[in-house]
């Protein structure tokens, strides 16, 4: 009897005491519509070129059909010399990417230097593979480091493949055509910046989970170049987000001034305390 | 393997028991008993919301397969407390309600076991002995039982310091809205209670 006000602290980490709950509602629903985590039903891609990495994404963020974000950033920061690209859950991408930097701005810290790419990926990789692909993750990291220009994808299984060029997403069918006809070892930049926004654009173009402005993000020895954006959409809103309106915006026909008299009724002065 | 050789050491009950369940599984009699027609329901289930788990493991695929220390055993005269743990089902206590549940439950006893085995491969016996005595030692490092500790030898010590995961962003003890009544949570400790 007693026993019941002994408590048992939950662990620190993911909770499943709602797991059997919401398996039990989905049977409320009856085969009905479920509300689904928000996706970035993307296009992704990376190219590596001569002096470094480049970078490309769409910006639209969907809601199963609505579009919930039209500037979406999905070219996270990783580290000064690390930046990934996501796809998949947004949440998952996010916090993903989010613990990825904190590791590695730690281990900087620790030791005094950059971290390298392979680093990066293994955390990755050995984070996801823990979860069993129930984080949803399709990331493409991108990077420069002492040993080299590099381009790795990751998938939410934990699977990793290191490639010059690569699209993920659910355009990447579209940009991987691009990118397998204009792709050629050691590109200079203009041409590797055209290549990814020509791959990103097919990909806008022929998937509906894509759209919007197209994010560019340069990463050299020198530094990141991270353009956003680098093409906007030829269909983009124009909203002022701002409703107010300057004096004179409406016409004034005619003026009537009329003066108050006023009389002095009472008069009574109260003398202020100053030291 | 290792439970296939104590299904061959269990006594008559125990093997009888695996005759009517069926081969290759061999629960503890003295807790609960689980049909073959249910096993072919969590297996069905599971092939359909897209999971595979093996049937092989069912036992140790059962909540309470592992014993991790926790302080409040639910099945000894603990009271259902609906509010804060929902309606009781059989199937939910027995049986995991998500893929992930039991592989993040032990991940920090499998994660330290198969490095103490490496460990232990490599530099010999020693080296995973004097360890595990310092983590024995850190481990008693605790405050009072209803407060959360920090841990920050048994960090140290495992290297996790220098880490951040789900579990130090998640779900956070020392952040945790419910607490357990003091005193009570001392008598349990002292085993007054």
């Amino acid at each position: 009897m007693a026993l019941s006000t002994v408590l048992e602290t939950p662990g620190a980490g993911f909770n499943f005491d709602n797991a059997a709950r919401n398996a039990a509602l989905e049977g409320l629903f009856e085969g009905g519509q479920t509300p689904t985590p928000l996706k970035t039903g993307t296009t992704i891609a990376g190219v590596v070129f001569k002096d470094g990495v480049v970078l490309g994404a769409d910006t639209r963020a969907t809601s199963s059909d609505v579009v919930a974000d039209k500037m979406c950033a999905k070219i996270h920061y990783i580290s000064p010399n690390i930046y990934c690209c996501g796809a998949g859950t947004a949440a998952d991408t996010e916090k993903t990417t989010d613990l990825l930097s904190s590791n590695l701005s730690i281990f900087s810290l620790n030791s005094g230097r950059n971290p390298r790419m392979v680093m990066a990926v293994n955390i990755l990789q050995d984070m996801l593979y823990r979860y069993h692909g129930q984080i949803g993750a399709n990331l493409i990291l991108g990077g420069v480091d002492c040993t080299g220009n590099h381009l790795y994808t990751v998938g939410p299984y934990g699977s990793v493949n290191k490639v010059p060029y690569l699209a993920m997403g659910s355009g990447d069918l579209a940009a991987l055509g691009i990118l397998e006809d204009g792709f050629k070892h050691d590109l200079e930049l203009e041409k590797a910046k055209e290549l990814v926004r020509a791959a990103i654009h097919a990909g806008i173009m022929s998937d509906l989970g894509s759209g919007n402005n197209i994010d560019i993000c340069v990463i050299t020895k020198e530094g990141v170049d991270y353009i956003r954006p680098y093409q906007e959409s030829e269909y983009k809103d124009d909203r002022k987000m701002k409703y107010k309106y300057r004096p004179g915006t409406t016409a004034v026909l005619t003026e009537k001034v009329i003066p108050l008299k006023l009389e002095v009724v009472q008069e009574t002065v109260q003398k202020m305390e100053t030291v | 393997m290792t439970w296939k050789l104590k299904a061959v050491k269990t006594n008559r009950i125990k093997s009888t028991m695996e005759q009517i369940v069926g081969a290759g599984f061999a629960p503890d009699v003295s807790s609960y008993y689980t049909t073959q027609a249910e096993v072919r329901a969590y297996q069905r289930e599971s092939v359909t919301k897209g999971d595979k788990m093996n049937s092989r493991g069912l036992r140790s695929q059962l909540k309470d397969s592992v014993p991790v220390a926790g302080l409040c055993p639910q099945g000894a005269y603990g009271l259902q407390d609906s509010l804060r743990s929902g309606f009781t089902s059989i199937k939910n206590e027995l049986l995991p309600s998500h893929p992930l549940e039991l592989s993040e439950k032990n991940f920090q006893l499998n994660q330290d076991k198969m490095n103490f085995s490496t460990l232990r491969n490599i530099q010999g016996l020693h080296a995973p002995l004097k360890l595990q005595m310092e983590y024995r030692a850190a481990r008693q490092i605790q405050r009072l039982p209803f407060l959360p500790s920090s841990n920050l030898a048994l960090d140290t010590l495992r290297g996790s310091d220098e880490s951040i995961g789900f579990e130090d962003i998640l779900c956070d003890p020392a952040q945790s809205e419910v607490m357990g009544e003091p005193h009570m949570m001392v008598e349990y400790k002292l085993g007054m209670l």
